[in-house]
């Protein structure tokens, strides 16, 4: 039976993810980049995607962790005559030490070492390139390994101690002190680089852990939920492609969001929707390198389509490919399509301006500067928000169809002209055009007031003059638009529980066809702590509501995109940046309702948006 | 070797490409400064990385203005036809060599092997420049030829 999605871990070095199973098996990796095409993915296939199995060859029991605050993944193997430890990573080196030593462009490590009794080892090499459309000849080249070549120059070689022939499957007996190395590298036009086994894979090992470590206890966080705080903050760190400082939405594609269905799709870009709340939590947590990393990328990737934005991008900015499926893949647990590209490239998602404005605003209120290209941009988003913003549009959940006119999409175009107002009024953009902006302001908000109301159910409606609600509408005390204690507000999370509570704390979206039998949404649920903890609720019941979204982690704290309502299992692309961003943000905003109150934090965030009422 | 117009033709070419740069960059057909690229390794504040950057760019384009009127003296000809070919070298130069050498020498420009905590901030340019733009060659080779046209017109004339 194929690995659950919730069984999975993920290691990595910034620049591209392995998922490795419970059972010991690396049944997902794309080298050399997130986005490039896959190696090993069983995770897709059972039978035809390839893996890296590494596992008792018997009946087994695993526990697993990462080693303290780290991206090292330790699983134990129990079995009746004895131990074994797996530790899976890739390793990381500081600035000064990767100089100093000579080591492959990409490697991931893997060392088996039996801590009690003996145990037999079933280890099964079976790399598939391209997404499983090449089953690959291993050579061995004896004591240096097993390699094969890849199309395009490339040479995946695999240095092991353990014997392991052209076939690529041993079984082998460890008695308790032994220790098998494995050390699987790529090279791409430049020579392989041959690494010696023991004591070097060790030292990468224990650097590794340390420079996870280092960077993980630079989290300025110290609340009740820390770890699962700096969790998510590690992978935050793992999915930030550091060439570039893109973070990809996911490193997997088509982990399907309903069981068996069809909602499949590839995550392995750079949504720019997620682009405040991702500056937010990364800023929040004293993160400020990654911060500014991600928004050096962000300036730089809307470069090319300015003033307008596309809704995604490729890890260095560009469009990405048009979306493909790969027939010959199974799907996980059999759900099909696979894809491979996405097509919401081409969609209108007006918030996204909302999203990249609040995310500048929000580094200049964290101390960065705007300069003049970066004000020419601001302003010429402005104008295209000015322009367009009564356009129907696929909105956040990027309904494809037709457009329509969503009030999310309405209120952060409200966000958008209010942010440009604001730095205005700081004097960072002594340029913008403030009366177009304030008048297209006021015409958003009173369409939002009037036609995004409905008297008739108490809410903020889904569309304008709509019947239905959207868990998207909870963001709108977060960006501004409303008091969270407001009225119509506390109307809309009534009637948002109402209609959207899946049980356990659990929101979903919203309600449409698309949307049948998939699961509840992390971030909707984390966005629902969130809002309580702004002010929407007692601060109580804020973080009873937090806690209880705590127990839907994994056993190694990690997130999918979604959660099946009826098990609580993972469900969609995993993990998925945006859930562990919303964790994020519902931990920081709980920690300063906790240390201000409640009314210092309005009173803040009346501060920060001085004509959100006027 | 007349200096005047070798010095004249360097400081027009230069002119002459920055301009074709800068316009490629507001039509949206590649995201690649020189003299942003120039300028960010003596700062990082990018408003004066682009004036040192620019300066920076004059100063190369009248020694590179000096190896092409060499390159002419030494082949006993000069047209804007073979301007344009030397160009073409030298844009073949840039996106072959220099640019896939740019991360390991610029102190801001990152490296595809970098991470996870040597955060440069300025992406590689990766192979043929290709990260800043899918048109970023076109555009080096185009702005090049154009350089070398324009030396090979004006030290014509002296």
């Amino acid at each position: 039976m194929s690995a659950r999605i919730g069984d999975y871990a993920i290691v990595g070095d910034c620049r591209s993810a392995a998922l490795i199973s419970r059972g010991g098996s690396l049944d997902w990796l794309c080298w050399p980049h997130f986005d490039s095409p896959s190696l090993f993915a069983a995770i897709l296939d059972e039978r035809r995607g390839g893996r890296f199995l590494i596992a008792p060859s018997g009946t087994f029991r695993s526990e697993r962790s990462y080693a303290g605050e780290s991206n090292v993944l330790v699983t134990r193997f129990l079995t009746a005559g004895g131990e074994v430890e797996l530790t899976d990573f890739m390793p990381v080196l500081e600035e000064q030490e990767a100089k100093s030593v000579l080591r492959p462009q990409h490697e991931l490590l893997r060392i088996a070492r039996c801590t009690r009794g003996e145990v037999e080892i079933e280890i099964v090499f079976d790399p598939r390139p391209c997404y499983a459309t090449i089953e690959p000849r291993i050579e061995s080249m004896g004591k240096l390994g097993l390699r094969i070549q890849l199309p395009g120059s490339g040479l995946l070689t695999l240095r092991t101690d353990a014997p392991l022939g052209e076939g690529g499957r041993a079984r082998v007996t460890m008695r308790a002190g032994d220790e098998l190395q494995f050390s699987l590298s790529l090279a791409r036009r430049q020579p392989a680089v041959l690494v010696p086994f023991g004591e070097r894979g060790r030292w990468m090992q224990e650097r590794s852990i340390a420079l996870w470590q280092k960077w993980a206890r630079q989290t300025q966080y110290d609340g009740p939920w820390r770890d699962a705080v700096v969790r998510s903050a590690l992978v935050l760190k793992l999915l930030q492609y550091a060439p570039s400082g893109a973070i990809v939405a996911a490193p997997t594609t088509s982990l399907p969001e309903r069981p068996g269905g069809d909602l499949n799709w590839d995550y392995r870009f750079c949504w720019l929707r997620d682009a405040a709340l991702t500056t937010r939590a990364l800023y929040g947590l004293g993160h400020h390198d990654e911060a500014e990393n991600f928004m050096s990328w962000l300036l730089s990737a809307t470069n090319l389509s300015l003033p307008k934005l596309h809704v995604l991008y490729e890890l260095f900015g560009r469009k990405p490919g048009r979306e493909r499926t790969l027939p010959h893949l199974s799907g996980h647990a059999g759900a099909r399509p696979v894809h491979i590209g996405n097509a919401a490239v081409g969609q209108v998602q007006l918030d996204t301006y909302g999203e990249v404005i609040e995310a500048v605003a929000h580094s200049v209120r964290c101390g960065g500067k705007i300069d003049n290209a970066i004000a020419r941009m601001l302003i010429g988003f402005g104008r295209e928000v000015a322009r367009d913003w009564d356009d129907p549009d696929e909105g956040i959940w990027e309904i494809r169809g037709y457009g329509r006119n969503f009030v999310h999409s309405r209120a952060l175009c409200w966000s958008a002209l209010q942010r440009l107002i604001d730095l205005n009024q700081q004097g960072h953009l002594p340029k913008a055009p403030v009366d177009e902006f304030r008048k297209a302001r006021n015409a958003v908000r009173e369409e939002i007031e009037t036609l995004g109301w409905s008297e008739e159910l108490q809410t903020y409606t889904r569309t304008l003059a709509g019947g239905d609600v959207d868990a998207s509408l909870l963001l709108l005390p977060w960006y501004g638009y409303c008091a969270p204690d407001s009225p119509r507000m506390l109307a809309t999370w009534r009637r948002i529980r109402e209609r959207l509570d899946a049980g356990g704390g659990l929101l979903r979206r919203y309600h449409g066809r698309l949307t049948a039998g998939e699961g509840a949404f992390g971030i909707c649920s984390f966005w629902a702590a969130e809002y309580l903890a702004l002010g929407g609720g007692p601060v109580a019941e804020a973080e009873e509501h937090f806690e209880t979204l705590l127990r839907y982690a994994n056993d190694v704290g990690l997130y999918a995109e979604e959660i099946e309502v009826s098990t609580g299992h993972a469900l969609g692309n995993f993990p998925q940046a945006y859930t562990h961003v919303g964790l994020i943000n519902a931990a920081l905003t709980l920690r300063e309702r906790v240390e201000r109150g409640k009314s210092a934090l309005q009173r803040e965030r009346q501060k920060m948006i001085p004509e959100a009422r006027a | 070797m007349n200096w005047t117009s070798s010095l004249l033709a360097g400081f027009v070419g230069t002119l002459v490409l920055t301009s074709l740069e800068a316009g490629a960059q507001q039509l949206h057909l590649t995201r690649m400064s020189i003299p942003y690229l120039l300028g960010a390794a003596f700062t990082p504040n990018r408003d004066r990385a682009k004036v040192i950057g620019f300066l920076v760019h004059l100063i190369n384009g009248q020694l590179f203005a000096l190896l092409y009127v060499a390159i002419f003296d030494a082949l006993g000809e000069v047209s804007i036809l073979r301007g344009a070919m030397i160009g073409l070298g030298h844009a073949a130069v840039v996106l072959l060599v220099v640019m896939p050498l740019l991360p390991a020498m610029h102190p801001r420009i990152a490296t595809l092997e970098q991470g996870p905590t040597n955060m440069r901030l300025i992406e590689p340019p990766g192979p043929l420049a290709l990260h800043y733009g899918l048109t970023t060659p076109l555009m080096v080779i185009v702005a090049h030829m154009i350089f070398g046209a324009i030396i090979g017109w004006l030290y014509h004339f002296r």
